[in-house]
C-alpha cells in the first residue's frame, strides 16, 4: 500500500514539475494551435474534393486534426517526454542510483510519465481543442459517456506510447548514445500514429498493416473513439487492441530491463 | 551583423586560444567578414568533432532524410485520393514543397542552433559567449553546428528536381533566375526568423517553442497552395510575417497562376527586398535582445 503511495507521489511531482514552466506551456499551446489551423485548411481542401474519405465527413476530419494537436504533447507523438532524461542518466551512470532505490525502475518512470502526460493533456491539450471548436465546425460528442470512453482510450494509448519509448530508452544501456534511435522513434511515431494523416486514408494493404501497428493505439484509436467509430462491443475491441499492445510492450520493457541490469556494466566512476 | 555590446572592446580582453587570425580592420564591413569567418571556424570544428563518429553521422543524415521524406509521403498519399488540391496537381505542389523546404533546410543548417539559446540564457553560459572575441551572433549560430541537417536539404533537392522535371512550365532564363533568387531569399527570410526567435528568448527563455510556429509551422503552410487557405491567413503571411515571399508569390508567377490576393505583378519579385528588410529587423532585434541580457550571475 505504501509503495503505491510512492508511485502516486512520483506522478504528482512530475505533474507539478511540468506545471512550473507556464511560459513554455503557453508557447506550446500557441504552436499547437497554429499547426491545427494549417492542417485544418489542408484537410478541408482534401475533404471538399473527396467527401467521406477514410470514412470521415468534413467535420470529423477536422476533429481528428484538433484531437491530434491536443494529444501531441501528452502522448509525446513527435518526441519529448521522459526518455531523453532516462537516457542521460544511463549515459552518465546516474541510473545506478535509480536501481538502488527500493522501487521498480519501470514503474517509477511510468508514474513520472503519466504525471507529465496528465498535466500536458490539461495544459496543452484543452486550449487548442477549444480554439479549434470555436473556429471550425467540429464533430465533438455531447455525451459525457463518449468523453469518458475517449479518456479511457487515451490512457491505454499513453501506456502503449510509454512501452515503446521505454524500449528506446533502455537501448542506451548498449548504445550509450540514443539520439539516432530517438530520431527513428519520432519518425515512426509521427507517421504511423496518424499525426500527419489519419491512418484510415492510407491506401491498400499498406493501410491495413499500419492500422494494426502499436502506434495506431496512440492517436488513431483514441481519436476514433472520440468520433464515435467504436460503440458497444466494438469499443471493447478497440480497448482490447490497445491493451494487448500496451501489455506486450510493457512486458518486453521488463524483460529488457532485467537483461540490462544483469548484463551491462553501468557507466561512471 | 551584431556585436558584443558589453564592456566596449572585448577583443582586447584576451588573445584567442586557437590559431585564429585577428580581424584586420575596423568598420561594419570588416566586422561582418570577421563574423562570417569565425562562423566558418566554429562550424568546421563541430564538423570535425562529428566526423569522429562517422557511422553515427551517416545514420543521422539518413534518418533526417527519411524523416523529411515521410512528410512528402503524406502529400503523395493525399494525391492518391485526389487529382488536385486547391487547383494544383502533384508536380506543382511538389514545386511549392521543394522550394520552401530547400530554403528552410538551408536556414536550419546555418541558423538552426538558435532554439537552444534560451537554455544558455537560463543557465548563464551566455556569459562565455559574450567574453569571447567573436560576434555573439556568429557564435550562437555556429554552436553545435549539425551537418546532419544536410539530410533535409538533400531530400528537398530531390523533390525539387522531380518537380522541375514534371511540372508544365516553359522555362526561360528569367524564370530560372527567379527560382534561384527565390531559394536564396527564402533561406534568408527563415534565417531572420531564427534570429528573431533567438532574440525573443532573451526576454522569454522558456518560449523557444513559439518560433516553431513560424519556422516549422510556416514550412507546413507553404508546402500547400495558398488557394486552400482562408484569405485572412494568406494576408497575414503576406503583410505581417512575410512568409508568402519565401515561395508562394514567385512560384505562382513561374507556374503562371494568379495569387489569391490579386496583388500587382511586381510584388512577385519582391523576395530579395523583403529578405533584406527581415534581416535588418532581425539584426536590430538581436542587438536589443543582447542589451536586455542579464546574467544569472553564477
Amino acid at each position: 500500500m505504501r509503495l503505491h503511495g510512492v508511485y502516486f507521489a512520483v506522478a504528482a511531482g512530475s505533474f507539478r514539475r511540468y506545471a512550473t514552466y507556464r511560459i513554455a506551456t503557453a508557447a506550446g499551446v500557441f504552436t499547437n494551435t497554429v499547426f491545427g489551423f494549417v492542417l485544418s485548411y489542408t484537410f478541408l481542401a482534401l475533404w471538399s474534393e473527396r467527401p467521406h474519405l477514410g470514412g470521415y465527413d468534413q467535420s470529423q476530419a477536422l476533429t481528428f486534426v484538433w484531437t491530434g494537436q491536443a494529444l501531441l504533447a501528452a502522448a509525446s507523438l513527435i518526441g519529448g517526454g521522459f526518455q531523453e532524461e532516462l537516457q542521460e542518466r544511463i549515459r552518465t551512470g546516474d541510473v545506478a542510483v535509480d536501481l538502488y532505490r527500493p522501487v521498480d525502475l519501470q514503474a517509477w518512470w511510468l508514474a513520472a510519465d503519466l504525471g507529465r502526460a496528465a498535466f500536458q493533456l490539461l495544459g496543452r491539450g484543452a486550449v487548442p481543442l477549444a480554439v479549434g471548436a470555436l473556429a471550425f465546425d467540429l464533430a465533438l460528442p455531447a455525451s459525457p459517456l463518449r468523453w469518458a470512453a475517449f479518456l479511457g482510450s487515451v490512457l491505454l494509448g499513453l501506456l502503449t506510447g510509454f512501452g515503446l519509448r521505454y524500449l528506446l530508452a533502455l537501448s542506451t544501456f548498449w548504445l550509450l548514445d540514443g539520439s539516432g534511435l530517438n530520431m527513428l522513434g519520432t519518425l515512426l511515431s509521427s507517421f504511423f500514429s496518424g499525426m500527419l494523416l489519419p491512418l484510415t486514408i492510407f491506401p491498400g494493404e499498406f493501410g491495413e498493416v499500419v492500422r494494426v501497428l502499436p502506434w495506431a493505439a496512440t492517436l488513431q484509436v483514441p481519436a476514433d473513439v472520440l468520433l464515435g467509430e467504436y460503440e458497444g462491443t466494438a469499443l471493447l475491441g478497440a480497448y482490447g487492441f490497445q491493451a494487448v499492445w500496451a501489455l506486450v510492450l510493457l512486458a518486453a520493457g521488463r524483460a529488457l530491463q532485467s537483461l540490462a541490469t544483469r548484463k551491462v556494466v553501468v557507466q561512471g566512476g | 551583423m551584431a556585436e558584443v555590446p558589453l564592456g566596449g572592446e572585448p577583443r582586447a580582453l584576451s588573445a584567442p586560444a586557437v590559431d585564429v587570425p585577428e580581424p584586420a580592420a575596423e568598420g561594419p564591413w570588416a566586422r561582418l567578414c570577421w563574423g562570417v569567418r569565425a562562423y566558418g571556424f566554429i562550424a568546421a570544428m563541430w564538423i570535425r568533432s562529428t566526423m569522429v563518429y562517422r557511422g553515427s553521422f551517416l545514420m543521422m543524415v539518413a534518418g533526417s532524410l527519411t524523416l523529411t521524406a515521410l512528410d512528402f509521403a503524406a502529400i503523395v498519399i493525399m494525391f492518391s485520393h485526389v487529382g488536385a488540391l486547391g487547383g494544383f496537381a502533384l508536380p506543382e505542389v511538389a514545386l511549392l514543397y521543394g522550394t520552401c523546404t530547400a530554403s528552410f533546410g538551408l536556414a536550419d543548417l546555418l541558423m538552426g542552433s538558435f532554439d537552444k539559446l534560451g537554455t544558455r540564457v537560463r543557465d548563464g553560459t551566455m556569459d562565455t559567449v559574450l567574453v569571447r572575441p567573436v560576434p555573439a551572433l556568429a557564435q550562437v549560430a555556429a554552436d553545435r553546428f549539425a551537418l546532419r541537417r544536410l539530410g533535409r536539404v538533400l531530400q528537398s533537392a530531390a523533390v525539387l528536381g522531380w518537380a522541375l522535371a514534371n511540372v508544365d512550365v516553359d522555362w526561360s532564363g528569367g524564370s530560372v533566375l527567379l527560382l534561384v533568387v527565390t531559394l536564396l531569399s527564402g533561406a534568408a527570410i527563415f534565417c531572420s526568423l531564427f534570429v528573431l526567435g533567438g532574440a525573443f528568448q532573451f526576454v522569454a527563455q522558456d518560449a523557444a517553442e513559439v518560433q516553431n510556429s513560424f519556422t516549422y509551422g510556416g514550412v507546413t503552410l507553404l508546402e500547400y497552395p495558398p488557394t486552400i487557405f482562408a484569405k485572412e491567413l494568406v494576408r497575414g503571411v503576406t503583410f505581417v510575417v512575410p512568409l508568402a515571399f519565401v515561395n508562394w508569390l514567385p512560384v505562382l508567377r513561374i507556374l503562371g497562376e494568379d495569387d489569391p490576393l490579386g496583388l500587382p505583378g511586381w510584388v512577385d519579385f519582391g523576395g530579395p527586398v523583403v529578405a533584406a528588410a527581415c534581416c535588418a529587423l532581425a539584426g536590430l532585434a538581436w542587438r536589443a535582445g543582447l542589451r536586455a541580457y542579464r546574467s544569472t550571475g553564477s
